[in-house]
């Protein structure tokens, strides 16, 4: 059974191709954690549909205000519609998935 | 042994040496905290919704901007940023104004827990990072974060936010802004989310009482870590001129007292007042019953003011300005043309529109912006209708003490509905009084006579004859006396009760 793995894949997932954006502050060990989790899920689920875009908020602190970031990391799905974001290191994948729509929640 | 010992030694101490402070701006504020907020540090300012505490914030951040060349910024939580500004515009800020001057930086923060996954560890270097970012953007000196509570609602992790608070409020300590966080008041705690663990320097308390259908706003300092502060509460008010603190004057009684004599307008009167009326910056009561003149006393003394060229003030709580314009010109007092100069100015307002202590900070405002050298007060027993007796002393001792530093001389119009009613007011107030004077009416001889004597008057060889006035077209005339300069015919009657009311 599809379930008995606690989510289902969605099927209509497939084929579209997602922007992220990963905000980050500097080098630290949270970010370079989360983007290392992050490049892994995506080649797993997104192989060949995905675009990655690092933003460091030290260099370009302005870009804050605009998509409303507090907390880092942050990932924010950008597309497909609508917006999503997921706080922290992203190391726990299945809820990356579900914060992705890649999965449903159960 | 150890305290017995402390409490010797401390007189002795030199006096301490305050921290710096930074002005809010804001009336009576500055005066209630010795000098503002802490300087480049956090002060937290919490209280219930709508208790004031943005506006006390905004106010602090817009007077930073445009009096004291301190620019500000405001990370806000609201969620309606519109509406916010709109009520800032209402009381004049105009926000987008010192913005776009680079005066004041705003970032509307929002936190909609529906979108956010939380996955693994984070931090919000997110939120340090748009700080300091609008800090740099205007040169910032002070901040306001408004409600940073809301994160409470937005994210999960409370240990995180937590730790990243207290992260947050040494960080601004080390920016070296000073900051006002505002909090809602919490159940037995002075915020929701206990923010006075993390901001311990400074704590102000705003409050929003109804009672019996009036409202009433206090403000009081619960903590001022390094200074004096008063543990008070104050009444404030938020009007169409934004917030006002009022302070409560010094009660040590150090006023000057004055030598100079003002008239009271009425010859004869003067003539029983020593000859040459009230001392100036003393507190008169003109005490009596509906109908007995109290108001026609004050219409003399205000006009012969304004002949002096003196700047008045006319409390009403009866009246409206154009009926007592009306009624005064009958007995041949017109006191338009001295509106119109701008001498006098009329405040009227029903007595039951707010608290004791509402009347009390309008009329602190009121007289702070008109600076008068005279008031009168008509009739000050209708205020005496929304407290209890021991608030309405607590609220005229303010008011004379506050009048008499600014040696404003102010007269009270007491309505007495009967004797016995009269005296039991009258005794709460009467012992503020430097001059008392008692107007009678009574029926002799099948005709109304008026009376009045001067029941005490401080300082001053006053008369103890009761001596009779009209009132003519040509104005309130009291007939000569016998111990007066002018010694003459005597009146020659004694209304019942007199030695009652004179026993009080």
């Amino acid at each position: 059974m599809l379930a008995s793995d606690g989510a289902t894949s969605r099927p209509d997932a497939a084929g579209q191709s997602y922007e992220l954006r990963l905000y980050v502050a500097g080098q630290t060990p949270k970010s370079v954690l989360a983007l290392a989790n992050l490049r892994l899920i995506c080649e797993q689920h997104l192989h060949g549909r995905y675009e990655i875009e690092v933003i460091d908020l030290i260099q370009n602190p302005q870009l804050a205000q605009g998509d409303q970031i507090l907390a880092l990391p942050t990932l924010v799905r950008r597309l497909p519609e609508p917006i999503k974001k997921i706080i922290g290191d992203l190391s726990n994948t299945e809820r990356v998935l579900v914060g992705l729509d890649l999965r449903v929640r159960e | 042994m150890t305290s017995c010992h402390s409490v010797r030694v401390l007189p002795h101490l030199p006096p301490r040496r305050e921290l710096p402070k930074t002005l809010t701006g804001i009336r009576g504020f500055d005066e209630i905290t010795r000098g503002g907020l802490p300087s480049g540090r956090p002060t937290l300012v919490c209280g219930g919704p709508g208790s004031g505490k943005t506006l006390l914030a905004l106010t602090f951040l817009v007077n930073g901007a445009i009096l004291f060349d301190e620019p500000g910024v405001l990370l806000t939580f609201e969620e309606n940023a519109e509406e916010m500004a709109n009520d800032v515009a209402s009381l004049g800020f105009d926000l987008p104004q010192l913005i776009a001057a680079k005066k004041l930086a705003v970032d509307y923060v929002r936190v909609e827990r529906s979108e956010i996954e939380e996955t693994g560890e984070y931090d919000l270097e997110g939120l340090f990072v748009r700080l300091a970012y609008a800090i740099q953007t205007v040169g910032a000196r002070r901040v306001v974060l408004d409600t940073i509570e809301s994160l409470f609602a937005g994210l999960k992790n409370d240990a995180i936010l937590r730790s990243e608070l207290r992260r947050l409020f040494s960080w601004l300590k080390e920016q070296g802004v000073t900051a006002i966080i505002t909090g809602e008041r919490g159940e037995g705690l002075l915020t929701r989310q206990g923010l006075e663990e993390y901001v311990s320097d400074a704590v102000i308390l705003l409050d929003h009482r109804v009672h019996d259908q009036v409202s009433t706003r206090r403000l009081r300092v619960v903590k001022y870590r390094g200074s004096y502060h008063g543990t008070n509460e104050y009444p404030f008010l938020i009007d169409a001129d934004g917030l006002s603190v009022l302070p409560v004057s010094s009660l040590a009684l150090q006023h000057d007292a004055p030598m100079e004599r003002v008239s009271s307008g009425i010859a004869n009167l003067d003539d029983m007042l020593g000859g040459k009326g009230y001392y100036r910056g003393s507190t008169i009561l003109v005490s009596g019953m509906a109908g007995t003149g109290k108001t026609s006393m004050g219409a003399h003394f205000l006009d012969a003011a304004c002949r002096r060229g003196e700047r008045c003030l006319y409390f009403l709580f009866e009246e409206s300005p154009q009926q007592l314009l009306r009624n005064m010109r009958s007995i041949g007092v017109d006191l338009e043309p001295w509106v119109r100069s701008g001498l006098l100015q009329f405040h009227a307002d029903r007595p039951s529109r707010y608290g004791l202590e509402t009347h009390l900070a309008t009329m602190h405002r009121v007289v702070a912006d008109f600076k008068p050298t005279v008031i009168v007060i008509d009739p000050v027993t209708n205020l005496m209708t929304v407290g209890t007796s021991a608030d309405v002393q607590a609220m005229l001792t303010r008011i004379i003490d506050h009048l008499k530093t600014e040696n404003i001389t102010a007269m009270l119009a007491s309505l007495a509905p009967g004797r016995s009613e009269s005296e039991r007011r009258e005794s709460t107030i009467s012992s503020l009084m430097d001059t008392w004077i008692v107007l009678a009416n009574e029926e002799v001889n099948g005709r109304h006579r008026r009376g009045v004597y001067v029941l005490k008057s401080r300082g001053m060889a006053h008369s103890n004859e009761l001596r009779e006035f009209t009132l003519t077209d040509g104005g309130l005339q009291v007939v000569d006396g016998t111990d007066g300069p002018r010694e003459r015919s005597r009146v020659a009657y004694q209304p019942e009760g007199l030695e009652q009311h004179a026993g009080v």
